[in-house]
């Protein structure tokens, strides 16, 4: 542990926090309640934050608790990623005017002041490592998502409060904080008092640190956030065996599990709308009567029916296929794409899915009867 | 004449590699023809009294529909076998078969051959081997072009 | 914030693109050929800023402004001077759009992106075209390159259409075949007076002295047909690996950020559209995605 680059916190230490970052030009978005769920909200003030809320989840199921804890962060992942605020649901790529031979294409630029998150968990900082290789990484850049990251600011929470669909322990994101982040903090709130561990992860994160103020880390703290982490670690019931998983689903796309999922899948997107780590867009022109026109982004599912089209039809029509690729792509082909999983094991599509289907299930009960084939009619 | 048609026979790819006493067996039932260009080798309605083996030239099977004149269905080139309803069912012609160009082939009596092949199990296997998968290979490409591929095909769009 | 990657490769400070991007550059159509019912070539030339410049198999995203944007293969030949070819076929809402764009109105044009022929590599190999319907077009500058190439090497180029009149670039074979190459058409059906072939495109190989340790063979039209077509060329000899498959998904971005062109592992905007049928692409193919 780098101590040099950590300090002691109080509680006045997130306030002041929240004010160096706006103070910085930030835009400071934190976790809030909003319409029964935490998601990310404006955070001016560190009593904007979540104090004594809980969420309560388990698959299909989502619900707020709240008691007199003292802790900001005693929760796990909300519905809303921080995904959306470096890649938006919509936005606009260029306007044209003129018609004809005098068409003028205007690049849309993005003028959004930098993004500061505070509290978002170690499986989010992964996924935002897995869209710098999908979307950051690739030949051609998207430059919406690249200029937001590279001037994003990301202040990590290690999670105190896994949730029971969580299983970030299966695909090492979770729940200590490694690296990625500008800062990482660590909320304590045993006999010391309601404190919280803040360590550094860039030069940003060093000089916020600097200015943050703080005492240096006694072992008890250490202590303490070591035991803290070892609590959430076991308290993490669900898994996933990424044992060879790849493999397995590559080699099994034909397996009965597949039509049996296809039974309950509603085939409603929830799941590519709340994962951290989907990164499908689709972009659609539209014109106003003038002859102006827009060319617009918008997330897509894979789970669309005209998410395949090609000329004559979707090429994945039914559910189960739909599925498949979803599942596939998460844990198998997203490796052969972008050489990591397309899962940080956070949970929310066990939890969001409306019938509660729940991908490490789906997993096991593939590894269970490897190699198992629907029966095929013979062909002539 | 025999022993030359028996060579056509040995060098045309159905029969390839068949024992000469197979070719000998055919070529008793053979003869060469020649067909000038447009000229109907087969008659669509007619009884299947012979096959091709085709030497040279190309062939169109074609067949009438009412408002269109004749469609061609398949063409047909050098070391191919023009005509297979001499084997099995009414043993008439389904299609007509004209003369792209100048065409010769070695024309094979079918009762001729067919007594043979009742008469000679052996040798009627050896037939039934080699005119089999030439009508598999047909009925393969007739499904494929049911897809009408390039009718509603997805490429390049 | 400009949208610029830490390169700067992306855009200019202010915000033009370089037709890599998201946006397009504007092209002006130069002018236009019916090459059947529904089929046009367009010939576009840039604005401003030209495209980095396309090799045989690539591909450019083309807008019909205010209708939307699709992946057209380019039909023209690398390094030709003047505009750049593109044939379209008049398929949906934006085909449309852009067979229909007159002389002198603007386009949007985005890339080159993907993979190509690969044709520099072929020089002492006999080269075997299978081409499809419009399939020929992707493949045409490759052929135009491959018939001039100076080298030992063969060239066959085998076309399969629905019938006569759908046949493009009947001009374009007259001179393949004056420069030696071996051109044979086939079509589903056709009138009396076709002096072509009627059959199946594959029904044609077994015409072809085929010397299979010395083929490369290139695909491009309906994905059945080149399964079919290249299940037959395995049958004859020829390495999988020597068998180039152009294949096609659902592209919309180009650069492989957007998801939809998955097929399994690949990304076909960006391993794609051409890819070797060996191991991975003749899995996928036999797969039911459905």
């Amino acid at each position: 542990m780098a101590e040099a680059r950590a300090v002691l916190l109080g509680t006045d230490g997130i306030e002041r926090l929240v004010g160096l970052l706006a103070g910085r030009g930030y835009r400071t978005l934190g976790p809030v309640v909003a319409d029964g769920a935490i998601v990310p909200g404006p955070v001016n003030s560190s009593a904007d934050l979540p104090r004594g809320v809980h969420d309560d989840q388990s698959p299909g199921s989502y619900r707020l608790s709240r008691d007199d804890d003292p802790s900001l962060f005693a929760w796990a992942v909300g519905p809303r990623s921080w995904k959306a605020e470096l890649f938006p649901p919509g936005a606009v790529v260029f306007r044209t005017s003129g018609t004809g031979s005098e068409v003028q294409v205007v690049p849309v630029l993005d003028d959004a002041a930098p993004v500061a998150f505070v509290g978002a968990r170690p499986c989010e900082l992964a996924a935002l490592g897995i869209l710098d290789r999908v979307l950051g990484a690739s030949e051609h850049p998207d430059p919406l998502y690249s200029a937001r990251r590279a001037a994003a600011f990301v202040a990590v929470v290690e999670c105190a409060r896994p949730a029971p669909t969580c299983f970030c322990t299966s695909m090492g994101t979770g729940p200590a904080a490694g690296a990625g982040f500008d800062l990482a903090l660590t909320e304590l709130v045993g006999d010391g008092g309601h404190r919280f561990i803040a360590r550094a992860g860039s030069s940003v994160g060093d000089s916020v640190l600097a200015e943050l103020g703080g005492r240096p880390v006694p072992p008890a703290a250490w202590d303490e956030r070591a035991e803290l982490l070892e609590r959430s670690e076991a308290a993490m019931s669900r898994r996933l065996d990424t044992d060879g998983l790849a493999a397995l689903l590559a080699r099994n796309l034909e397996h009965p599990r597949w039509d049996d999922v296809a039974e309950r899948c509603l085939s409603c997107g929830n799941c590519t709308l709340v994962c951290p780590t989907c990164f499908c867009s689709a972009l659609d022109d539209v014109s106003d009567l003038s002859g102006a026109t827009e060319r617009r982004r918008r997330w897509d599912s894979c789970f669309d029916l005209g998410y395949s089209e090609v000329h004559g039809g979707p090429v994945r029509s039914s559910t189960r296929s739909r599925y498949r690729q979803w599942a596939t792509h998460k844990l198998s082909t997203w490796f052969d794409q972008f050489q990591t999983a397309g899962c940080v094991g956070c949970g929310r599509c066990i939890t969001w899915c409306p019938v509660g289907i729940d991908i490490t299930e789906e997993a096991a009960a593939i590894r269970a009867s490897d190699g198992e084939t629907v029966r095929k009619d013979g062909q002539a | 004449m025999i022993e030359a048609i028996a060579e056509l026979v040995a060098d045309h790819p159905l029969f390839r590699g068949l024992p000469a006493d197979v070719a000998e067996l055919v070529a008793g039932c053979a003869r060469n023809e020649a067909f000038a260009t447009d000229e109907l080798l087969i008659a669509e309605g007619a009884p299947a009294e012979k096959f091709h083996l085709l030497r040279r030239g190309r062939v169109a099977l074609e067949i009438r529909k009412p408002g269109s004149g004749q469609l061609v269905v398949e063409t047909l080139g050098p070391d191919e076998l023009l005509g297979l309803s001499w084997l099995f069912g009414s043993k008439r012609w389904h299609t007509d078969a004209r003369a792209l160009e100048p065409v010769g082939t070695v024309a094979v009596d079918a009762e001729c051959l067919l007594r043979k092949a009742e008469a000679d199990p052996v040798f009627g296997y050896a037939l039934m081997k080699r005119v089999a998968p030439v009508m598999l290979s047909r009925l393969q490409a007739t499904r494929l072009r049911l897809l009408d591929l390039y009718g509603h095909g997805a490429d390049n769009s | 914030m400009a949208p610029t990657t830490a390169d700067g490769a992306v855009a200019t400070a202010d915000g033009r693109a370089d037709g890599t991007s998201l946006w397009p550059l504007p092209y002006r159509v130069a002018w236009r050929r019916r090459e059947t019912a529904d089929v046009v070539t367009v010939a576009l030339e840039p604005v401003g800023a030209a495209a980095a410049p396309y090799r045989a198999g690539q591909f450019h995203m083309l807008t019909a402004f205010g209708v939307g944007e699709v992946a057209i293969s380019v039909s023209g030949t690398p390094g030709t001077p003047g505009p750049i070819e593109h044939t379209i076929r008049d398929v949906g809402a934006v085909s449309h759009a852009l067979g229909h764009a007159p002389v002198g109105a603007l386009l949007g044009l985005r890339g080159p992106f993907g993979t190509d022929w690969g044709v520099d590599d072929l020089a002492d190999r006999d080269v075997l075209v299978i081409a499809g319907g419009i399939g020929l077009a992707p493949l045409r500058g490759a052929i135009h390159q491959l018939s001039q190439r100076r080298g030992t090497g063969s060239l066959t180029v085998l076309v399969g259409a629905r019938d006569p009149d759908q046949l493009v670039f009947t001009a374009d074979m007259e001179q393949w075949r004056a420069r030696g190459a071996t051109v044979l058409c086939t079509v589903d059906a056709a009138a009396p007076g076709w002096r072509g072939e009627v059959g199946i495109v594959t029904t044609l190989l077994t015409r072809l002295a085929l010397a299979p340790e010395r083929t490369v063979a290139l695909l491009c039209g309906p994905e059945v047909m080149m399964r079919f077509a290249a299940a037959d060329l395995v049958d004859l000899g020829l390495h999988p690996d020597r068998i180039r498959v152009s294949l096609e998904r659902n592209m919309q971005c180009g650069a492989g950020i957007c998801g939809h062109c998955q097929l399994g592992p690949l990304l076909l905007c960006r391993d794609g559209p051409v890819l070797p049928y060996g191991g991975t692409v003749a899995a996928l193919l036999g797969q039911q995605e459905r």
